[in-house]
């Protein structure tokens, strides 16, 4: 069964290992994506530079602004004396928010009337401000409380929620970024080097000495994929290591399920580059079809934007993606530490588009010239 | 009768509008160096691939070996050597590596492939160069490096597009040795060519001209069907009817 693919398979181990630019590539990216996207990328947004107009100078007002700053959502880099001035700082960019205390605000908060706080925040990057925009009404919320219990004579208040952010108590970044950018990284990889491995066979010219031998269709291109089946899972296991030591990534599942089902993936990601191999004519097509395969995969996978924000087509065109349902996978297993109960639909559409990647690619690939 | 080696019948490829090869008959006997000659464009290149099961015939018929090319493609490819045009070898791997690969694709294993390739590597005198990459190589020992990957299953057909082109003198003389060796042993040869000299080294040539079969015969019986007295004179013929 398959004679040739053991020579083709280590063929292509030869020349893996003599072009080392790329060899460095394949080991070097994800250690510099890692670490760009692991501290790059934080989507808490705290410090907002706040300048404040305080227009009542009290120990009220004082005691407001401080607890403004409290929240860790707002750093106060200057102190302003008129309503221009404020305005000035956030057009130019000096500041993103601006706390406005008016003259009246102690009188109004002594007299039991409602003391207003104006908040205004640069909305014009709506990830930045929401932060500032939740932290703020936090602030009114918790004083509104403080100051009601004390008015209605109570040492207790009459309702509580209690949110448990579960599987990521702290809410952080690392640990939403780093096992999604586990399967950024071999999408990117995976569908990059197989979306080369027969356009340049066919550009250098080795491709029409290779087919008028016995090696059939379905060897030739396994050949190409299974040395990088072992490339990926080397990709992953570095992200995973870095992940874990120095982002602190908690390992909470099954780490043998997640290689298994990382397998299938890797499997799927080769196949359809392989898929764009058979499409185009030169490196540099495959190269462009390769990418604009890569951009709806970090777009609409949920590796960065939640996908139930997404109105209901680029919904469906997730779900196209092998990226998305292995990332439900990573983060299941990683950090919900759940297991295959949970997780058999996702590993079955990965399967399926292996499957289907791989029977499209043998049967579009002709063993002849044109 | 005598089963030919290489038989076409009618054989025809177009690309669009163009006609390639038209309508092509010839037959080639066991053990025979067969050239097909004729000036860039004339055919050569893809009558070549067609019997290789590289290219499929618009029209017409082909069995090499017996086999017809368009029926059972794949049981060809056991059968014949190919050398094509460019060198086809993978550059970055080594003489050695680069037999090693093909023997693998051609399923010798343990001690056969050992020897074969042994006789393979002393057959075109590459022992020197095992360990260099082919990238390396100048292009005569190419040349000889791709005839050896193409004899590694002792193909009974081997089919040669080209295969001095770029190669010194002496290297080119050596090749052709080798060339009437392996038909000596019963190989049968098909060879294309635009170097007149090597044209007179083949038994029998089928001279094309615009994808047409235009002298069939001994190199002087070619040169006097166009109406030259010597090959190069029917040649040069030949390619100012073209130009015109």
């Amino acid at each position: 069964m398959m004679p040739h693919l053991g020579p083709m398979v280590r063929k292509e181990f030869i020349q893996m290992r003599r072009d080392r630019l790329t060899l460095g590539i394949m080991v070097g990216l994800p250690v510099v994506q890692l670490l760009l996207f692991g501290y790059a990328i934080q989507t808490d947004v705290r410090n907002l530079p706040t300048v404040v107009l305080d227009q009542s100078r009290t120990p009220e007002s004082r005691d407001i602004v401080a607890a403004f700053q409290n929240t860790g959502n707002f750093r106060i880099v200057a102190h302003v004396n008129d309503r221009p001035a404020l305005d000035r700082a956030i057009d130019r960019g000096e500041a993103q928010a601006g706390i406005v205390i008016p003259y009246d605000f102690p009188r109004r908060l002594a007299r039991g009337t409602t003391a207003r706080i104006q908040v205004i925040v640069d909305a014009a990057d709506p990830l930045a401000s929401q932060a500032a925009i939740g932290a703020a009404a936090g602030v009114a919320e918790v004083r509104n409380l403080a100051l009601l219990t004390r008015a209605a004579g109570r040492s207790v208040v009459p309702l509580e929620v209690r949110v448990r952010p579960r599987y990521n108590p702290g809410l952080r970044s690392p640990n939403y970024i780093v096992p999604g950018l586990v399967g950024v990284i071999l999408t990117i990889t995976m569908v990059l080097i197989t979306a080369m491995a027969i356009v340049r066979e066919r550009e250098r010219g080795t491709l029409e000495q290779l087919i008028v031998t016995p090696v059939t269709k379905t060897e030739l291109m396994l050949g190409k994929i299974m040395p990088y089946v072992g490339v990926g899972l080397v990709q992953m296991t570095a992200v995973l290591l870095l992940g874990r030591f120095v982002f602190a990534v908690p390992l909470a599942g099954d780490v043998l399920l997640l290689y298994a089902i990382a397998l299938v993936f890797v499997v799927a990601s080769l196949s359809f580059g392989l898929f764009i191999s058979t499409l185009v004519r030169t490196q540099q097509q495959a190269m462009q079809v390769a990418f604009f395969f890569v951009l709806p995969n970090i777009l609409l996978s949920g590796f960065m934007f939640p996908r139930q924000a997404m109105p209901l087509f680029f919904q469906w065109i997730g779900l196209a993606l092998p990226l998305t349902h292995f990332l439900k996978v990573l983060r299941g297993i990683l950090l919900k530490g759940v297991g295959l109960e949970a997780l058999w639909p996702q590993v079955a559409v990965l399967l399926g588009f292996a499957v289907v990647m791989i029977v499209a690619s043998v049967r579009r690939f002709h063993k002849t010239l044109d | 009768m005598i089963q030919p080696s290489v038989e076409t019948r009618g054989l025809t490829r177009r690309f669009g509008a163009l006609t390639a090869v038209q309508d092509l008959t010839i037959r080639i006997e066991k053990g025979e160096v067969f050239g097909l000659l004729g000036p860039n464009g004339s055919g050569k290149t893809t009558t070549i691939r067609m019997l290789c099961g590289l290219l499929e015939p618009s029209a017409g018929s082909a069995t090499v070996a017996g086999i017809d090319v368009t029926v059972a493609p794949e049981q060809i490819r056991q059968r014949i050597g190919y050398m094509s045009q460019k060198f086809g070898l993978y550059e970055d791997l080594t003489v050695s590596e680069n037999l090693n690969f093909y023997a693998g694709i051609y399923e010798l294993k343990g001690d056969a492939r050992r020897r074969r390739v042994a006789a393979v590597v002393s057959f075109v005198g590459v022992g020197n160069r095992l360990r260099q990459l082919a990238a390396e190589l100048s292009g005569g020992w190419k040349q000889r490096l791709a005839l050896g990957c193409a004899l590694l299953h002792e193909p009974t057909v081997l089919f040669l597009d080209e295969p001095t082109a770029g190669v010194d003198p002496a290297a080119r003389r050596s090749f052709w040795r080798a060339i009437h060796d392996l038909a000596a042993q019963g190989t049968t040869v098909l060879v294309t060519t635009h170097y007149m000299d090597e044209a007179e080294r083949c038994q029998r040539l089928a001279m094309m001209s615009g994808g047409r079969l235009i002298a069939l015969g001994t190199p002087a019986e070619v040169a006097a069907a166009v109406g030259g007295r010597t090959l190069e004179d029917a040649f040069i013929i030949l390619q100012e009817r073209d130009e015109r």
